[in-house]
């Protein structure tokens, strides 16, 4: 992105997240260096028990019971990941007109949970459909999850979804840097949320494809490029940035926890599910090139491999071809610890990795007893942390079905 | 129904959609959704409480007649009389 003026450089300045090891981002990352496993057992209906990330938080720390009820899960955890972002960032609104702030939210799916909830009421009642809840529309339009942000926080400016399957945080993110650049809004929320675990058909989908984890000890059920892995963990999540452009952050005198420096989409154009290498590649590739980094200058690959065969293999064969000479690029994976959280997992996982810009630490990749020979990278970081001299840049892939593909460059700011 | 039992159900239905709702101050001919925080898809959430609960079809021309605490038990009493 080269030369580009301080009214167009786009920094992150305040972090709210519920993850299912998690409400904040200390806790987080020290249980993510610790390699402590947010995974447990949970009863689904139809399915009995998985391994599946549930999310701990202060529920009504923000808003009452009764809008907890009257709105969903995913609009619960962005209401509040959204004010703990704000807290974080120090922002109270009188920095910025509620009318000219953004709210973009990531989502892999939405309403998937409520339907199946109302079916299941209706079927209590032999299927009348008298008893399907008026709360039914208002709960499953897309922007739900940024709309329920509004409301709390009185935000008048847009708030939409932007649905990119398992790179939708990572696509929320780029499209809150881009409205910044644009000028249509002064300030971001932005990031993603997922209510998953609720549905059932998502963990029956994923068991008819083969592509759901089982383990006898669940915490050991997410395991990336391991030989034994089979398959996906789903998670609930949220992760909601804060961003502003930099004069305006300097200017407040804001925490700065790094500039989103390059970012990259593109699409597979080849298969309903199956990933594919040399097009991720290639969206790396062009997020460095905006970056204006080469790859030897990435210090940390915050990789999307969620645990499936080809999955991990496809990524592994895209960061091999990019990063074959770059002997201080180290690799790691978010979700061997926490699990797929599917709309916020890209931005769930970079701010895991955020904080390595101030404490030089990789945290590792958990479960990883047996590296796959197909997955094999110079420098995985396995099983416990590695302590780099310095920590300047993040590159975190996300990558969804349909083929699509995303990647956001990160850098640590170190003023002018 | 007994009209204390009537009146008993719709605030046990109104503690159920706003438990922090403070039913002790209620007037009874007073409109429910002056005192409480109540707003249309709450008033609906009571609709569809009765209808579970007592398989009782409220018209919506008969919404009106639910506006408060006594008119609800006025327009439930006969209609749940053998309830």
């Amino acid at each position: 992105m080269g030369e580009i003026t301080n009214d167009q450089r786009i920094v992150i300045t305040g972090v709210g997240l519920a993850a299912p090891n998690a409400d904040n981002l200390p806790d987080y990352r020290r249980k993510l260096l610790a390699g402590e496993s947010g995974i447990r057992e949970i009863d689904l209906r139809y399915m009995g028990t998985c391994p599946a990330g549930v999310c701990q938080f202060p529920e009504t720390k923000h808003r009452k019971k009764k809008e907890n009820k009257r709105g969903t899960r995913a609009g619960c955890l962005g209401v509040y990941a959204a004010h703990e972002a704000l807290f974080d960032a120090g922002i109270d609104f009188s920095e910025y007109d509620r009318s000219r702030t953004g709210v973009y939210i990531g989502l892999t799916e939405h309403g998937t949970v409520e339907t199946e909830n109302e079916v299941y009421n209706i079927s209590q009642y032999g299927y009348n459909v008298d008893y399907w809840t008026h709360h039914h529309n208002p709960r499953t339009v897309l922007n739900n999850p940024a709309g329920e942000i509004t409301m709390s926080l009185g935000i008048t400016g847009p708030h939409y979804a932007v649905g990119a399957a398992c790179a939708a945080g990572n696509a929320a993110l780029i499209q809150g840097a881009q409205m910044l650049r644009l000028g249509e809004v002064d300030f971001a929320l932005c990031g993603g949320v997922s209510e998953s675990v609720g549905s059932f058909g998502i963990f029956a989908s994923f068991k008819a494809q083969g592509a759901l984890a089982s383990h006898s000890d669940p915490t050991k059920a997410c395991r990336p490029f391991d030989r034994d892995r089979n398959g996906i963990v789903i998670s609930e999540g949220v992760c909601i940035y804060t961003l502003e452009r930099l004069d305006a952050a300097r200017k407040r005198r804001a925490r700065i926890y790094g500039e989103i420096v390059g970012y990259a989409m593109n699409s597979d154009a080849r298969d309903f599910v199956l990933p594919y290498g040399p097009r991720q590649a290639e969206c790396m590739r062009l997020a460095l090139q905006r970056a204006q980094l080469a790859p030897a200058e990435i210090d940390i690959i915050n990789t999307h491999a969620t645990g499936t065969k080809q999955g991990d293999e496809e990524e592994c064969k895209a960061v091999r071809e990019l990063f074959r000479d770059c002997p201080n690029t180290y690799v790691n994976n978010t979700k061997s610890i926490i699990g797929h959280a599917m709309g916020a997992a890209g931005v769930l996982e970079l701010a895991g990795n955020l904080p390595a810009f101030e404490d030089g630490l990789v945290h590792p990749t958990i479960n990883l007893d047996n590296l796959d020979e197909e997955c094999r990278l110079p420098n995985i970081v396995a099983n416990k942390p590695v302590e780099l001299p310095h920590v300047d840049t993040i590159l975190n892939n996300s990558f969804g079905m349909v083929g699509i593909n995303s990647v956001v460059i990160v850098r640590k700011y170190k003023g002018d | 129904m007994t009209r204390e039992a009537l009146k008993d159900v719709i605030l046990e239905i109104i503690a159920g959609i706003d438990e922090d709702a403070d039913a002790s101050t209620l007037e009874p001919d007073k409109p429910l959704r002056d005192q409480l925080d109540l707003d249309s898809m709450d008033f609906l959430d009571i609709v569809m409480e009765l209808r579970k609960r007592y398989k009782l079809q409220i018209p919506e021309a008969d919404y009106p007649q639910l506006a408060t605490l006594e008119s609800c038990v006025n327009y439930l009493e006969p209609r749940l009389a053998n309830v």
